[in-house]
């Protein structure tokens, strides 16, 4: 019993570093109504700056703020310079444009920090919490914290200010939302940006856990797709949830069940992600969407 | 032979009107006139590289049906590509079939795949199918590795190569390419045929608006299905081909990134046009080294850009964006 | 609009054909086209090589998520850029060393070597990184009887192989590797219970299959084992999977990061102190630093060439020379990082076989990498040299243990020919 309860410790542990990238997944959804397959990508470069920050002698928490700020101004201007002209072209052409984002900050990174590990300073502290002969790592719970405060601040954003008003009329209808007054691309700019450091949150958090280097975060993106798709894009709540259940999902299906052992379990999004389109689209928490023709 | 190609040029010159020379026909057969000619003047390195141009060719060809025409998102080919590749090294490497008799099994393979997967993944819209078939891309790669008495497992399968028949006269690079040609010429004619019959139309009504041609009668889930499955089909050709041309296949041929690839190179190209795939063939074959000729440290970061800028310039591909500068170069007419 | 761009692409595809010409380029015949050599020599290839020059081509991960080896023709640069500047070359010939970027795409590479052999009419591929680029070229490079010397992976196959004599491996390989290892637990604890975590390709299978090989009528058991996809985020899953075996010793079979992963995990878990066996490819400072040196006392793991960390060498003559002509030669690039190092002794190596081959020409690099004799190269560990023969086809066999002490890693023991401990490997 004690070694099954382990197991799921260390499945919540997994399922909290996809859920951070997952919230900044479902942030840009809200904002620009498009999935960024960037995102990833953007949050591993932002862990660099910090890590740059931090090597040039910065304490952490000071670094921590310079790279939330950069990245929000760094979201901000990839919105305006890189997604802008292609602002209204069809989902296509946008999604191959984060494919290319993709492929260049990726290539960026390596190139200017090399594809060698660098350590990371970890906020949390070592060792780990013993209880009922089930040890928590103080990194897990750190995380796991951290984590909920982001999603709570989302919540809050989403729900009760005239920003997050205004970026969902934006994301359901930018053309209506242009029409009432709603200054559309300073909107998708402000989502962009917020992505971007929820995205830099999520590589601080996950660096000393996964290791710094430039392919970081690619592991974890499809975790974070399922994760987003069992919540529902739209619900912050969802995407933490989503992410937990991913995770130790995949643990144990990795652990006990013979068949897929651990060569087979990156299956477990896949099916993840298929079963919940086909059962409930919108998501465990998502609100469905109507149209209208 | 010649009859039936006048057959075919007559109508499209009446419906032009008056005789007028017909660019399109003249076009296509300088093509072919070329791709005929070029592997008895290019030194085999470059017949290669032009093998490969139509090997992606054909698989932007059946992609081009499921994203151009019927306006879905697959990010996943890759793996059609593989399984039509893998199909094509099994039976040559276990079964030593002919290898003429391996394009169409596998061809068949990967239709009845594609059949089998496009049921549940037809009915999910946009981003999700390119979320459900990113998925399927990526764990195919572990799942390759699982069958090894079947695949070889992680050192995959080394094969020889069809050898070409004393009296062609031809190097292996030469018989390759002609294979090759072969087989991208009869894929478009099928392509091609494909779009103009019903099943085309139904098509593009309903990338057009599904709601609008759903009323209209068309069976939204059937065509989809039928769409994904002919892409997965040219795509399963296109790896057999593949695995004549490179004579070896392994897990790592075929990772997420050959996926993301194929898509990228398809929509450079230019979506929904005929001379996409050929165009997206060009630029997936080449722009990587091109890309690495401008930046060796980082060729990842041309090759980024390169797509970025292209997005930028031509919205709608390669294909037409050169459709525009012909337009602005004034005819005499 | 489509015409035009038929048209475009057939006058495209006319213009390059025109420039072509076939005829210059060389046939599939065997020679390319090439020279022969005359004398002594009559009638072997020697395209790609001159009195005063000789082209090589390289083929490495640049681009994609094995870019890290990307740093290995960096250090070949530098090598090979000091002997041309102060050796007068090799023998009186300046090396030219074309990088060329496979992305690790097995089709990629195919395309790379071509373009090398036929267009850039190199005189050896010196180099092609990976298992699987490797396993997709070497049919093509004995097709041409062009040399592809000394390739980037440790895969068995290389030496084991009867039909491709062209093609030659040059680190040891991981089934030696494994009998190092599996050597140093039969005789330190013999009934051990071995836990392993492995990669799943080529390179994880080969090893622990040849631990398990090694291992045959010991007492010491490999009671589990967990494998990892390279696309896995993390390993923490599997590890967890292998602390309830409780095995004694835990055997870890990875690549940089996710051996660094591995490490982690192992030290974070109190109630599970194997002692840790880190695969050499893992073995490198960059991996251990991370983890926090005071973790990863007491790991052991193998090496045969000299590492640029260690205090060991620090007036050694190879390492000072080779600190201070990548200095010169690399500048911005860390003498500290080993893929640097192991791209140094790896021209070394090169420039030994090439001055030994009894004849300047492609087939006499040939027999010269399948006849070396106790050669020695720079920044190898000193007993560790080059040897290849009849039937070994595997120039270095020979690795030393080592253990982590402080800040750096210390040697122990002898250094272990496996050649001799456990016969010669064959298929």
């Amino acid at each position: 019993m004690a070694a099954f309860l382990q197991q799921v410790v260390e499945g919540l542990g997994a399922g909290a570093i996809y859920a951070s990238l997952a919230l900044a997944l479902v942030l840009i959804y809200q904002f620009t109504g498009i999935v960024n397959f960037a995102q990833g990508e953007l949050a591993m470069f932002s862990t660099y700056i910090a890590w740059q920050c931090v090597a040039a002698g910065m304490p952490f928490w000071l670094a921590l703020v310079v790279t939330l700020a950069v990245s929000f101004a760094g979201g901000m201007l990839i919105e305006r310079i890189i997604i802008r002209p292609v602002e209204g072209a069809p989902e296509l052409t946008i999604v191959i444009v984060t494919v290319g984002l993709f492929i260049f900050v990726n290539a960026a990174a390596g190139w200017i920090w090399t594809f060698l590990i660098k350590d990371f300073p970890n906020p949390f502290p070592g060792g780990a919490l013993e209880a009922a002969g089930i040890s928590v790592n103080f990194s897990t719970l750190g995380v796991l914290g951290v984590v909920a405060l982001v999603m709570g601040l989302l919540y809050l954003l989403f729900q009760y200010t005239k920003i997050g008003l205004g970026m969902r009329a934006v994301a359901a209808n930018p053309a209506s939302a242009r029409l009432v007054g709603i200054r559309v691309g300073r909107t998708l700019a402000l989502g962009w940006g917020l992505a971007a450091t929820v995205g830099a949150v999520s590589g601080v958090l996950v660096a000393p856990l996964l290791f710094l280097e430039p392919n970081m975060m690619g592991g974890v993106l499809i975790y974070a797709f399922a994760a987003a798709t069992l919540g529902g894009f739209d619900s912050p709540l969802g995407a933490v949830v989503g992410g937990l259940v991913v995770g130790v999902a995949e643990t144990l299906a990795g652990a006990y069940v013979g068949f897929i052992g651990s060569d087979l379990k990156v299956g477990v999004p896949l099916v993840i992600i298929l079963g919940v389109l086909l059962l409930r689209p919108q998501g465990l928490f998502g609100r469905a969407a109507v149209e209208r023709a | 032979m010649s009859t039936t190609k006048a057959k075919v040029e007559r109508p499209a010159s009446v419906r032009k009107g008056g005789g007028r020379f017909d660019w399109r026909w003249a076009g296509l057969a300088a093509l072919l006139a070329a791709a005929v000619y070029a592997p008895f003047q290019l030194v085999p390195f470059h017949v290669f590289q032009l093998t490969m141009v139509l090997v992606y060719a054909v698989a932007l060809l059946g992609l081009n049906l499921l994203v151009g025409h019927a306006g879905q998102i697959s990010l996943g080919h890759g793996a059609f590509f593989a399984i039509g590749a893998y199909t094509c090294a099994i039976l040559l490497d276990r079964f030593d079939l002919p290898y003429p008799l391996t394009l169409p099994l596998a061809a068949a393979v990967a239709f009845v795949l594609g059949l089998a997967l496009g049921v549940p993944a037809m009915r999910l819209r946009g981003l999700y199918l390119a979320l459900v078939t990113l998925a399927i891309a990526i764990f195919l790669v572990p799942l390759l590795k699982r069958f090894e008495e079947l695949t070889g497992g992680s050192m995959g399968l080394t094969l020889a190569k069809p050898t070409p028949p004393a009296w062609s006269g031809l190097a292996e690079d030469q018989w390759l390419y002609f294979l090759t040609l072969a087989v991208a010429v009869a894929a478009f004619l099928l392509a091609a045929s494909l779009l103009r019959s019903r099943v085309g139309r139904a098509l593009h009504a309903l990338r057009d608006n599904e709601i609008a041609a759903e009323v209209m009668g068309v069976r939204l889930s059937f065509y989809k299905t039928l769409a994904f499955a002919w892409s997965a089909m040219f795509a399963g050709a296109a790896g057999c081909v593949y695995t004549w041309v490179i004579g070896f296949v392994s897990p790592d041929s075929f990772t997420v990134n050959l996926s993301i690839t194929l898509l990228a190179g398809l929509v450079v190209g230019g979506l929904g046009s005929l001379s996409g795939p050929v165009l997206g063939g060009l630029f997936v074959m080449f722009v990587p080294s091109i890309s690495q000729d401008i930046n060796d440290a980082a060729p990842g970061v041309i090759f980024g850009l390169l797509i970025i800028a292209v997005m930028y310039v031509a919205p709608t591909g390669l294909a037409g964006l050169a459709g525009r500068l012909i337009k602005k170069i004034p005819r005499k007419e | 609009m489509r015409v035009s761009a038929i048209g475009c692409t057939a006058l495209l595809l006319l213009a390059v054909a025109a420039c072509g010409g076939r005829d210059s380029g060389g046939d599939t015949g065997g020679t390319g086209g090439g020279t022969a050599a005359a004398g002594q020599c009559a009638g072997q290839q020697t395209t790609g090589i001159t009195d005063t020059s000789i082209k090589l081509g390289g083929i490495y991960p640049l681009s994609g998520p094995a870019s890290a080896y990307g740093d290995i023709p960096k250090g070949i640069k530098a090598y090979f850029d000091y002997v041309n500047a102060e050796k007068n070359g090799i023998g009186g010939r300046k090396v030219e060393f074309v990088v060329r970027d496979d992305g690790y795409q097995p089709p990629k590479a195919v395309e790379e070597a071509r373009r090398l052999v036929e267009q850039e009419q190199v005189f050896a591929l010196f180099q092609t990184l990976g298992t699987p680029s490797t396993a997709a070229t070497w049919d093509y490079a004995n097709q041409r009887k062009v040399p592809q010397v000394f390739v980037a992976t440790g895969a068995s196959q290389w030496g084991t192989d009867t039909a491709h004599p062209w093609t030659i491996g040059w680190q040891p390989n991981y089934i030696s590797e494994a009998r190092v290892y599996a050597a140093y637990l039969k005789k330190e604890k013999p009934d051990a219970k071995v836990a392993v975590l492995y990669q799943n390709d080529d390179f994880g299978k080969d090893l622990l299959g040849g631990f398990k090989r090694a291992l045959e009528g010991s007492q010491v058991k490999v009671v589990a084992e967990q494998s990892y996809e390279v696309s896995d985020p993390s390993v923490d899953p599997q590890m967890r999977n292998l602390a309830e075996s409780e095995a004694d010793v835990f055997l870890n079979v990875t690549t940089p990061k996710f051996g660094s992963q591995a490490l982690a995990a192992d030290a974070k878990n109190t109630k599970w102190n194997p002692t840790h066996i880190v695969n050499n490819v893992a073995a490198s400072i960059t991996v251990l630093k991370p983890v926090g040196f005071e973790n990863v006392q007491g790991v052991v793991s193998a090496t045969y060439y000299k590492d640029p960390n260690d205090p060991t060498w620090a007036n050694d003559a190879e390492m000072t020379l080779y600190k201070q002509k990548m200095q010169q030669y690399a500048p911005g690039a860390d003498v500290n990082v080993p893929y640097h190092t192991f791209g140094w002794a790896v021209a070394s190596s090169f420039h030994k076989a090439m001055e030994a081959a009894a004849c300047p020409t492609r087939e006499g690099l040939r027999d010269s990498v399948r006849n070396l004799k106790d050669v020695k190269v720079d920044m190898l560990l000193p007993g560790v040299t080059l040897s290849t023969g009849q039937g070994d086809g595997f120039p270095i066999e020979s690795m030393q243990l080592m253990t982590f002490k402080g800040e750096r890693w210390e040697l122990f023991g002898d250094v272990i020919d496996t050649r001799k401990e456990f016969g010669p490997l064959t298929g």
